[in-house]
């Protein structure tokens, strides 16, 4: 079951649509040959995503003498926070979670170029897309994350998503899962994979979790769900998630620990515990292990781990390449989890120190916030949140403040719902 | 596997990223952006239930980040947050938020009740809810524009003992019935 293009356009409603229409006529930035810069600054940011836009935007904010211009493929972004919910059913399509990127170029001067970035030359200081290069001072990358496919045998990053969606970047993967959940029979199996951490949202796996058996429990009573956890055990906010599972959904989710997926097998839809117990599904959610997106790994920003990138605490600049920043999922960024809204947080220290050092000013430490709410049901919600500082130069919690909810709640799940209004709006205009 | 040893090696050869000179503390700016996520650019909420900060006054926000802080005021979740700055963070917050412009919000209010809300401000409330709710007496917070779900969550927080009231504003609160406030809310969210 594959969804082409025109599938998802239709499935993500209506408003998504127009908001489409509406850019066809965008202009966007003429990239010719090259796109070389007339004796102004120049900012390149890579990814339009949690961090990218939100970097770009508030370059533009605290020096609009600097030239932002901001590279990403898609003309819309799907968010993966709430998509979860989708999943669930209780959001009827994904356009509340779409977002284009007119009115945030209009505000604030960015240019705008549609396309992927294929290479990055740091010592010309120039990015290559498809119609040529473009030069910058400096750079920011954002570009989220990338599938570790060789660690899972049998698994073939064109083909296996179709058969077992990862449904960890949002949009066409999303649509899948949830039609393959419509698609299951009552008394069907789903098998969920969690990968070693860290990954992107830690609590992301748990709350997909709760809202896969919230759909099972009222559509498909006689269905479960397996998690495999490659981890030693609930990777995120583990009491409340398993209060939660214990209120609701006691013989649906059947929760396994420290069982890693080391392959899979398409023709069977199965995966392999430690390449020997396998497991068959009807619907079948591999996510697999990550590393930072690949734009990262072609531009040698990746460290000793092979996975992420290391990065200044304060200027989020790397710590392989000069003028080059990353932020989002894709870097270290120290007790910061990688979430949209650290990604958040992170773009707008990054942007403040980047426009510091352009303007050969003072750098200013990093403060920082991250919060991720978690549905459990309907109308319940969970969050961790957290504040940091910088100490020895590495991205601490600041002590005795942050941690979890008390209790599973109703109010933060109206809270949620705004969250993500105000962020999608940060991030849009 | 040696290959990509030597890969690395060559990469940290180029590096020599110098490390960062001594940075300053955090600015007031750097420490209150944190809070758009929630809160939206500059303290304006596009959210319905989560509260504009902008031109919101710096005492309102100061006591009632160190009421979260001590646990006085009951949060979801601005307890666990104001537990991370110092009191003199948390002035630095209330002085930048207090400076942006007030949020002006367009809701959709039943203009019945914004009518009835206007004619009782003026006896109950208007002694700390300064200039039609733009302003606040001491550490009265504005209402002026802000999102009416938001107020009624406060609101019901207040009489359902969630939420400590001022006694002098409870004198003024206890007799009117729920109708008169719910006016007063709408009253105060529509003032632009
Ligand atoms: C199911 C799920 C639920 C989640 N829920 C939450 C939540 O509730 N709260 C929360 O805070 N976080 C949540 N997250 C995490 C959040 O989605 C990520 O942490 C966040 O998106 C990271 O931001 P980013 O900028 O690093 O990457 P992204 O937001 O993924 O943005 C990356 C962008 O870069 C573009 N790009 C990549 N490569 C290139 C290239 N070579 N050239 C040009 N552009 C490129 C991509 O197209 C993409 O638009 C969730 C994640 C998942 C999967
Ligand atoms: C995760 C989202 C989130 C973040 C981040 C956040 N807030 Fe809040 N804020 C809320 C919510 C929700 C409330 C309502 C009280 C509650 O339940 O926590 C609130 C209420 C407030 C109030 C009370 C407003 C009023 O008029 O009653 C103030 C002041 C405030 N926040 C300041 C801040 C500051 C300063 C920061 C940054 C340090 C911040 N907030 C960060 C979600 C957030
Ligand atoms: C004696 C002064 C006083 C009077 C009179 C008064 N208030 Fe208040 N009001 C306050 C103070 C002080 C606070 C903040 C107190 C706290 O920390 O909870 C407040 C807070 C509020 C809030 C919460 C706002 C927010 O952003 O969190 C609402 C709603 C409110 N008042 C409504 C009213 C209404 C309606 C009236 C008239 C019926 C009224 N008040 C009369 C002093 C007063």
């Amino acid at each position: 079951m594959t969804l082409d293009r025109r599938d998802f356009l239709k499935l993500m409603g209506a408003g998504a649509g127009v908001s489409l229409a509406g850019c066809a006529t965008q202009q966007t930035a003429a990239v010719g040959e090259a796109m070389s810069k007339s004796g102004g600054r120049r900012v390149v940011v890579v990814g339009g995503g949690y961090g990218g836009t939100v970097a770009a935007k508030y370059i533009r904010m605290l020096d609009s003498s600097i030239e932002v211009v901001l590279i990403e493929p898609n003309k819309q972004f799907v968010s993966c926070p709430f998509s979860n919910l989708y999943i669930g059913g209780l959001l009827k399509d994904l356009s509340s979670l779409t977002i284009g990127y007119d009115k945030l170029a209009a505000n604030h001067g960015i240019k705008m170029v549609h396309d992927t970035v294929t290479a990055v030359d740091p010592v010309k200081k120039t990015v290559t897309v498809s119609t040529g290069t473009i030069d910058y001072d400096r750079l920011v990358v954002s570009p989220g994350v990338d599938f570790r496919a060789e660690e899972l045998e049998g698994y073939n990053l064109a083909t296996t998503p179709e058969i077992m969606p990862h449904a960890w970047k949002a949009g066409p993967q999303t649509l899948l899962l949830r039609k393959q959940l419509e698609a299951m029979p009552n008394g069907g199996t789903v098998v969920l994979t969690v990968p070693v951490s860290p990954f992107r949202c830690p609590p992301g796996p748990y709350e997909r979790t709760s809202m896969i058996a919230m759909y099972l429990k009222e559509h498909k009573p006689k269905s479960k769900i397996v998690v495999l956890d490659a981890n030693p055990d609930i990777a995120s906010k583990p009491g409340l998630f398993r209060k939660g599972w214990a209120k609701h959904y006691a013989s649906i989710i059947d929760y396994r620990k420290a069982q890693k997926v080391t392959a899979v097998n398409e023709k069977n839809r199965s995966v392999f515990v430690e390449g020997i117990e396998e497991i068959k599904g009807d619907v079948v959610n591999v996510i697999p292990p990550q590393r930072a997106g690949k734009i990262a790994q072609v531009a040698g920003l990746i460290g000793p781990d092979k996975a992420w990138c290391p990065v200044d605490a304060t200027t989020f600049e790397s710590k392989l390449h000069k003028n080059i920043h990353v932020i989002g999922d894709a870097c270290i960024a120290g007790a910061m989890p990688k979430s949209g809204y650290s990604a958040n947080s992170e773009a707008k220290v990054c942007a403040t120190n980047v426009v510091a050092m352009m303007n050969g000013k003072e750098t200013t430490e990093l403060s920082g916030i991250n919060t991720c709410f978690s549905y459990i049901s309907a109308k319940e919600a969970i969050s961790v949140a957290g504040v940091y500082t910088v100490k020895g130069g590495a991205i601490i919690a600041v002590p005795n403040s942050g941690g979890v909810s008390p209790d599973l709640s109703e109010l933060e799940a109206i809270y949620a719902e705004s969250w993500l209004k105000n962020i999608l709006t940060e991030m849009s205009t | 596997m040696i290959k990509t040893r030597k890969g690395w090696a060559l990469a940290a050869g180029i590096l020599a990223v110098s490390t960062t000179a001594l940075a300053a503390p955090p600015s007031a700016e750097m420490l209150s952006n944190a809070c758009a996520g929630c809160h939206g650019t500059n303290g304006g909420s596009a959210g319905l239930t989560m509260p504009s900060l902008a031109g919101q006054s710096k005492e309102a926000i100061v006591d009632a980040m160190k009421k979260y802080k001590s646990g006085e005021r009951k949060s979801t979740i601005m307890g666990r947050l104001a537990k991370g700055y110092s009191d003199a963070q948390i002035v630095a917050m209330g002085e930048f938020f207090s400076k942006k412009k007030i949020h002006a919000t367009n809701q959709t209010l039943d203009p019945v009740k914004v009518a009835k809300g206007a004619s009782l401000q003026e006896a109950n409330c208007s002694r700390c809810h300064l200039e039609e709710g733009r302003e606040g007496k001491d550490d009265t917070p504005a209402m002026a524009s802000q999102w009416l779900p938001y107020l009624q969550i406060q609101m019901n927080q207040y009489l359902t003992d969630q939420r400590k009231m001022p006694e002098k504003m409870a004198e003024k609160v206890k007799p009117l019935s729920k109708a008169d406030l719910d006016a007063l809310l709408h009253y105060y969210a529509s003032v632009k």
